[in-house]
C-alpha cells in the first residue's frame, strides 16, 4: 500500500480492470432488469464470469478458478433448474418487477451514492500492487494458509455443507407417506361408492 | 493498482443487488440479486487482502468459505422456493402476505381464488401432494 505516486499514472492492469468490471456491471444490470427470465440468469453467468476475470487481475488465481467451477458451473445450472421446476415464464413477461421498483431504485441509487462517495474519499490516495501481496493468490499459497490458519472454520463449513444438503433434500422431497395414505382413501373412496 | 478501482465495483455490484432484492418478483430472480451482493463482498474481501498486506490469506480464504456458503445457500433457498411453489401454484413472492393485515402499508390482500379448472399443467402427482387442499393453479404465461 503506497500513497506516493502521481494521480494520473494508470497502468495497463487499471485499464484492463475497468473494462472488464464495466463488463461485469452492464451483466449485473442487465440481470436485475431484463424482461426475460432466462436471460437474466445468463446475464448472471456473464457477471459472474467477469467477475472471476477482476480476481485473475487482482492476482488471486485460486479464487478465481473456484469463482468459475462454483458460479459460473453450479449456481448458474442450480438457477436453471429452479426456473424450470417453478415453470417460470420463459419469454419475455411484465410480470417480472414488483409495483416498488421505483422506490427500490431510489433505495439502489441511494445506496451506491453513499458506497462509492465513502468509499472513494477513504481510499482516494491509496495504491498498492497485486502481485506484491504477503499471501499470492496461487493454489499453494491459499491452500497452506488455508489448511495452517483457517482448519477449524474449514471443518465447520463442511458440516454446514452436509446440514444445507440434508435440508435441502428433506424439504424438496414429496411426502411419501402422506401420498400413499391419499391414494388408500382414494381407493376406500371407490369402493364406498361401488357398494 | 488504484485501490478505487475494485472497490468502486463492488460497491455498485452491492447497489445493483439490493435494486434487484427490491424489485424483483419472481422468487429465483431475487435469489441471483442476493449472489450479486455476496459477490460484492467477495470482490471487497479479495482487494483488502492484497491491499492491507494480511499475512494470514483471510481475504482469499474467506473469499472461498463465502463462494461455499452462497453455493448451500442457493441450494436451500431453492428448495424453499420448491416448496412454495408447490404449495401455492406460483413462485411470485408479492403473493405471499398471508402475515400482513389488510390495508397496512397500503397493501391489499389478494383474494384466494377458487379454480376448479385451472390446474390442466399441473401434474397428477403434485395435486395428490396438495392433500387436495389446494391445487396449484397454472402459471404459464
Amino acid at each position: 500500500m503506497t500513497t506516493t505516486r502521481a494521480l494520473s499514472s494508470t497502468t495497463g492492469v487499471e485499464i484492463t480492470f475497468v473494462l472488464v468490471g464495466l463488463l461485469t456491471f452492464g451483466a449485473a444490470i442487465l440481470t436485475v432488469t431484463v424482461r426475460n427470465l432466462v436471460h437474466a440468469a445468463l446475464w448472471l453467468v456473464v457477471s459472474l464470469g467477469g467477475l472471476a476475470g477482476c480476481y485473475l487481475l487482482l492476482a488471486a488465481e485460486f479464487v478465481a478458478w473456484v469463482q468459475v467451477l462454483i458460479y459460473v458451473g453450479a449456481v448458474a445450472v442450480l438457477l436453471l433448474f429452479g426456473l424450470m421446476l417453478t415453470r417460470a415464464p420463459i419469454g419475455r413477461t411484465t410480470e417480472l418487477d414488483s409495483g416498488n421498483r421505483w422506490a427500490a431504485a431510489v433505495v439502489g441509487l441511494a445506496t451506491a451514492g453513499v458506497l462509492v462517495s465513502v468509499v472513494g474519499d477513504a481510499v482516494r490516495t491509496t495504491w498498492f500492487d497485486p502481485r506484491q501481496a504477503v499471501v499470492n493468490g496461487t493454489a499453494k499459497a491459499v491452500g497452506s494458509s488455508l489448511f495452517r490458519y483457517w482448519v477449524l472454520p474449514f471443518e465447520l463449513l463442511s458440516v454446514l455443507l452436509l446440514a444445507a444438503l440434508v435440508g435441502a433434500i428433506v424439504l424438496s422431497r414429496r411426502d411419501v407417506s402422506a401420498d400413499a395414505e391419499f391414494a388408500m382413501d382414494a381407493a376406500d373412496a371407490e369402493t364406498e361408492a361401488e357398494a | 493498482m488504484h485501490a478505487i478501482y475494485p472497490l468502486t465495483l463492488a460497491a455498485l455490484l452491492f447497489a445493483v443487488g439490493v435494486y434487484g432484492v427490491l424489485a424483483r418478483r419472481n422468487a429465483v430472480a431475487v435469489l441471483m440479486a442476493i449472489e450479486l451482493l455476496l459477490n460484492a463482498v467477495n470482490l471487497n474481501l479479495v482487494t483488502f487482502s492484497s491491499l492491507l498486506r494480511d499475512q494470514y490469506g483471510m481475504g482469499q480464504v474467506f473469499t472461498i468459505f463465502l463462494i461455499t456458503v452462497a453455493a448451500a445457500e442457493t441450494g436451500l433457498g431453492l428448495a424453499i422456493v420448491l416448496l412454495l411453489y408447490r404449495n401455492r401454484g406460483t413462485a411470485a413472492i408479492d403473493d405471499a402476505r398471508e402475515l400482513g393485515e389488510d390495508g397496512a402499508l397500503g397493501l391489499k390482500r389478494v383474494p384466494p381464488q377458487a379454480d376448479g379448472d385451472g390446474n390442466g399443467n399441473a401434474d397428477a402427482a403434485n395435486t395428490a401432494t396438495a392433500t387436495a387442499a389446494r391445487t396449484p393453479k397454472a402459471v404459464t404465461k
